[in-house]
């Protein structure tokens, strides 16, 4: 790391995130307000604003620390930081991104790893049918995370209710939907 | 008149009832309600979790069927979905490039000239300027109006009311004969997309919510987003489990609030699929 771009208070990641993004990390003053607003910091190995801080700094270690985090997997973008911050940076939109990042380099947290299953069966069930198949959604869940108790209880309620669609809703144009998939993953992994 | 609807896939699944509900009162209103032909999932969460493009491609799929089907305005309950098509318009209008990315992968054309409408504004535009007359029965209770996250923020992109203690639901629910409350969890996240993989989170988050409505003497939670309500309606064990007490505050869409105090049958608004019995 030269003392150039560490100076410039963009490199590596934060240059990557200012170019995917248009989000500054060096903007960031740390004032915290984002930390003591958001709902989950309590449950984040670093709470957004020391995420904001670690990729200030430029230090690989630090990045890639990032990257492994369970706190860019924990925030539900929820968009409050965003809301309250006096420099107007979109965290939210930077979580995304380094989520994807995360996701392709096979960094994500060990701790995320039912968080990830259930995106990755929700966007299943959609890439099949065109829209969520919620019955389907639960059981390719339980596939991949083995929590096969949790919420057994809920089907037979939510049934009962009228909530739970027995048949999928197909639409018509599933391979155009199919496509989709396709073209978007041919950059991603995922 | 015909206004065009986006339901998405809970209000079709989980969340029917609000379905029955939107329709129900646009119905009392003479509104036709146009679903878009064939519509898709809007991605939700997963998908700008995971996937920006994707995430992008698969509401603009959408906007771009409501504009071949001729519609200019469409309504969209779900604030998750809003939030979606909005921000994909947002986007979309500012990037060249990456509109002709996600229209290369959707291959239909798209120009961003349909107006999305959340629940809201549907019917403040045509409801509310009639409403007044047609109260039967005033939704006479102390109510806790929740917008939630994505109803509101960022307002930057959706320019919809405040981000800090918001007030159209507030307003609306004064219309219908309520009298809604102060209280500090207006805005609060209840934990949406973490509730099947993370539900210890939201029955911490959403158990601040409900708490905080009781503490205030709410004796109900207004609603206009289907997360918002599973969480607040399905995840009540969680939530009480959390508090360490047992509240049975009911969770009401906006539509069906105002549908009970239209005087339509309770049925048709599908209070009877809650987990929380209605007992307003």
């Amino acid at each position: 790391m030269s003392s150039d771009t560490h100076h410039s208070g963009i490199s590596g990641l934060g240059e990557e995130v200012l170019g995917h993004t248009e989000v500054k990390v060096s903007q960031c003053y740390q004032c915290g307000k984002c930390s003591a607003g958001c709902p989950l910091s309590e449950e984040m190995d670093y709470p957004p604003s020391v995420i904001m801080r670690m990729l200030q700094t430029g230090n690989p270690d630090l990045e890639d620390k990032v990257l492994r985090s369970f706190s860019i997997w924990v925030c539900l973008t929820c968009e409050m930081c965003f809301a309250r911050c006096p420099m107007s940076i979109d965290i939210p939109k930077m979580m995304d991104f380094l989520r994807e990042k995360s996701l392709n380099e096979k960094k994500a947290n060990p701790k995320a790893k039912e968080i990830v299953a259930f995106h990755k069966s929700f966007l299943d069930s959609i890439r099949f049918t065109g829209r969520l198949y919620e019955i389907g959604l639960f059981v390719d869940y339980k596939t991949r995370t083995l929590k096969i108790l949790d919420d057994l209880a809920l089907a037979p309620k939510m049934m009962k209710r009228g909530k739970l669609n027995i048949i999928p809703e197909l639409i018509k144009d599933r391979s155009g939907v199919a496509a989709i998939f396709r073209k978007s993953n041919k950059k991603n992994k995922n | 008149m015909t206004l065009g609807f986006y339901p998405g896939c809970s209000l079709k699944g989980s969340s029917r009832e609000y379905a029955e509900s939107v329709l129900a009162v646009a119905k009392a209103f003479d509104i036709n309600m146009e679903e878009i032909n064939d519509w898709n999932c809007c991605g939700a969460t997963a998908a700008h979790n995971m996937n920006k493009e994707l995430s992008l491609a698969l509401p603009a799929r959408i906007l771009s069927l409501a504009e071949k089907q001729g519609l200019t305005e469409i309504v969209v309950p779900c604030a998750a979905c809003y939030s979606r098509l909005t921000v994909t318009k947002y986007e979309l209008s500012k990037d060249p490039a990456l509109k002709t990315a996600v229209t290369d992968a959707n291959g239909l054309e798209y120009t961003g000239s349909v107006s999305v409408l959340n629940i809201v504004q549907m019917l403040d535009k045509y409801i509310t300027p009639n409403l007044e007359g047609r109260v039967v029965k005033p939704f006479d209770h102390k109510v806790a109006c929740y917008y939630g996250c994505l109803l509101v923020r960022p307002h930057e992109i959706l320019k919809f009311d405040r981000e800090e203690d918001p007030q159209s639901l507030d307003v609306l629910m004064l219309k219908a004969g309520a009298t809604p409350i102060d209280w500090a969890f207006k805005t609060e996240c209840c934990g949406a997309g973490l509730s099947v993989s993370r539900t210890s989170s939201v029955g911490r988050l959403s158990g601040k919510i409900i708490g905080d409505a009781k503490d205030r003497g709410a004796e109900a939670v207004i609603v206009a987003c289907p997360m918002c309500h599973s969480n607040l309606d399905m995840r009540r064990d969680a939530i009480n489990s959390y508090l360490g007490e047992k509240i049975d505050i009911p969770v009401l869409y906006i539509t069906q609030a105002i549908g009970l105090a239209l005087g339509l049958d309770r049925k048709a608004l599908g209070l009877q699929r809650h987990f929380v019995k209605v007992s307003v």
